[in-house]
């Protein structure tokens, strides 16, 4: 009996050191893990701000994730992903004015507007607000996307981007990676990618829910890009040009993600 | 005599212990973007409740004026979210332990057990296997709230792009909510979680992080009794295999 018991003992101190070495492995590991864990943690909190060029005020490591999510997000892109369209009836008769940066008063008179297109370094096209109005109109009731969080149905009509290219034979601009735009007092411009400037649902506004604009919607003419959120919808076109290179992003030199894509 | 009862996978620890700050960070990120247009509200007859979320909260954890830094966070820290949950199943999965985890026909009675235990309302408790049956419940809950998470998350991320995903969710606008109030039964959870991990004990956290639990076994004639409970049937719920007819 004394004997089985000692030999049960022995056993259960067997048990004991071998747990003990599985409880400081396991916890040693769990520490070790855990400091690397709040050491990245730090490092990635603490990390370098980008320089303020084409975009701006973001840790570093985190603006190349937001450009690799871009790379990667792109490829689901398609000119057949339509964003969703509702009636005219369910279009909000208040539509919510949300920033009027870019719309100073000063060295903007809308009966003298022209809207430069800037073909090349030298070469620009000046447009009326007549000359859009001969093309076919597009409209457009859409669920408007803020990058804040809000969303509202909206109705806005103008010239397809798409129709404006081809009609004014923006052929090789087409063929550029990126249009940039900015207001007459370059004081808000925005950049995209080419294939969401040509979506078929992207439009040059002149209209919201069948009248002209008003001055805070963007008058005398405004961009409609269903496949961004707001921040790139600019309001005021003054100017539109064409690159290779990304144009200046106003939002994106602020922190935001560049292409700001749905 | 004591005896080593091992209960979690290597591969469920890490996961578990991942998977805790990475929904830390996640849940700041998404305050720091939901900041930005606060609007819900618990309302009962037009009378609103709560509002999601007070000034005092949004000061006392800095939350304000950051949602494009919420924003850069939280498109990166969802993949590792989304990573690790897919690990997490796949090994559940092709392992075998969902037997241990999905609930079963008798778990939504039992679970009623359980919580009428906890509240010290029932003496007893039902068979405790690995996983009790409000454990089974819970723990496939918080599975597929996560799943839900990723779903409503890209629904309201690339809403043209996955237009079809945003419709099954109801709509961009009701996604949001729908991401919104799934964050908030996080942390309901975790506030259960937690109370209940301080009450189950030290065996039971360790396990966590070493996999095993330390059972004392009273006697050798007896069927071993894995998990003791003051349950009179318990002598016959070692759970391998599990004493569950219906199963096998």
């Amino acid at each position: 009996m004394e004997n089985q018991k000692s030999a049960e003992e022995i056993e259960e101190e067997k048990l004991d050191r071998k747990l003990n070495r599985r409880n400081f492995l396991s916890f040693a590991t769990f520490a070790a893990v855990g400091a690397a864990a709040v050491g990245g943690w730090k490092w990635l909190y603490h990390a370098d701000i980008e320089p303020r060029k084409i975009t701006g005020f973001t840790r570093e490591p985190l603006r190349d994730v937001l450009n690799k999510n871009e790379t990667l997000f792109r490829k689901f892109f398609s000119h057949d992903h339509l964003v969703k369209t509702y009636p005219k009836s369910e279009a909000v008769k208040n539509v919510r004015i949300n920033s009027l940066i870019g719309l100073e008063k000063e060295g903007f008179d809308a009966d003298t507007w022209e809207l430069n297109v800037q073909k090349s370094k030298d070469q620009i096209l000046k447009l009326r607000l007549d000359d859009l109005k001969k093309l076919p109109k597009t409209e457009i009731v859409f669920d408007f996307k803020c990058v804040e969080g809000w969303d509202q149905i909206q109705h806005w009509g103008g010239v397809k981007f798409a129709d404006f290219m081809a009609h004014y034979q923006l052929h090789n601009q087409a063929k550029m990676e990126y249009v940039g735009m900015k207001t007459p007092n370059s004081k808000y411009y925005i950049g995209m990618d080419m294939e969401s400037a040509l979506h078929p649902q992207t439009i040059l506004a002149y209209e919201m829910n069948g009248r002209p604009l008003t001055i805070e919607h963007g008058a005398p003419l405004r961009l409609i890009v269903p496949v961004k959120y707001g921040i790139k919808n600019l309001k005021r076109i003054g100017t539109i040009s064409f690159s290779n290179e990304r144009p200046p992003d106003f939002w994106a030199r602020l922190g935001y993600d560049y292409y700001s894509g749905l | 005599m004591k005896t080593v009862k091992e209960k979690h996978a290597l591969l469920m620890r890490w996961t578990h212990w991942v998977n805790f700050p990475v929904l830390a960070i996640m849940i700041w990120s998404g305050l720091l973007i939901y900041w930005a247009n606060g609007v819900y509200t618990i309302s009962i007859f037009g009378y609103t409740v709560f509002k999601f979320f007070p000034k005092e909260f949004y000061k006392y954890f800095d939350l304000g004026r950051h949602l494009a830094e919420g924003m850069a966070f939280h498109f990166f820290f969802m993949w590792f979210f989304a990573i690790n949950g897919l690990l997490y199943i796949l090994y559940t999965v092709f392992s075998g332990a969902w037997r241990e985890l999905v609930p079963q026909k008798k778990s939504f009675r039992e679970a009623w057990e359980v919580v009428l235990h906890d509240l010290h309302i029932r003496n007893t408790l039902p068979p405790q296997n690995k996983y009790n049956a409000a454990q089974r419940i819970a723990y496939t809950a918080i599975i597929i709230m996560g799943f839900g998470s990723l779903v409503t998350g890209l629904a309201i991320y690339k809403p043209v792009q996955f237009h079809w995903i945003t419709s099954l969710c109801g709509g961009y606008h009701f996604a949001r909510i729908l991401h919104f109030a799934l964050t908030i039964g996080y942390v309901l959870f975790f506030v259960i979680h937690i109370v209940q991990v301080v009450l189950a004990g030290w065996n039971n956290f360790r396990s966590v992080i070493s996999g095993f639990e330390i059972v004392q076994v009273m006697s050798a004639t007896n069927t071993p009794n894995i998990y003791p409970t003051p349950h009179s049937d318990a002598a016959g719920c070692d759970d391998e295999p599990e004493n569950n007819p219906t199963e096998a």
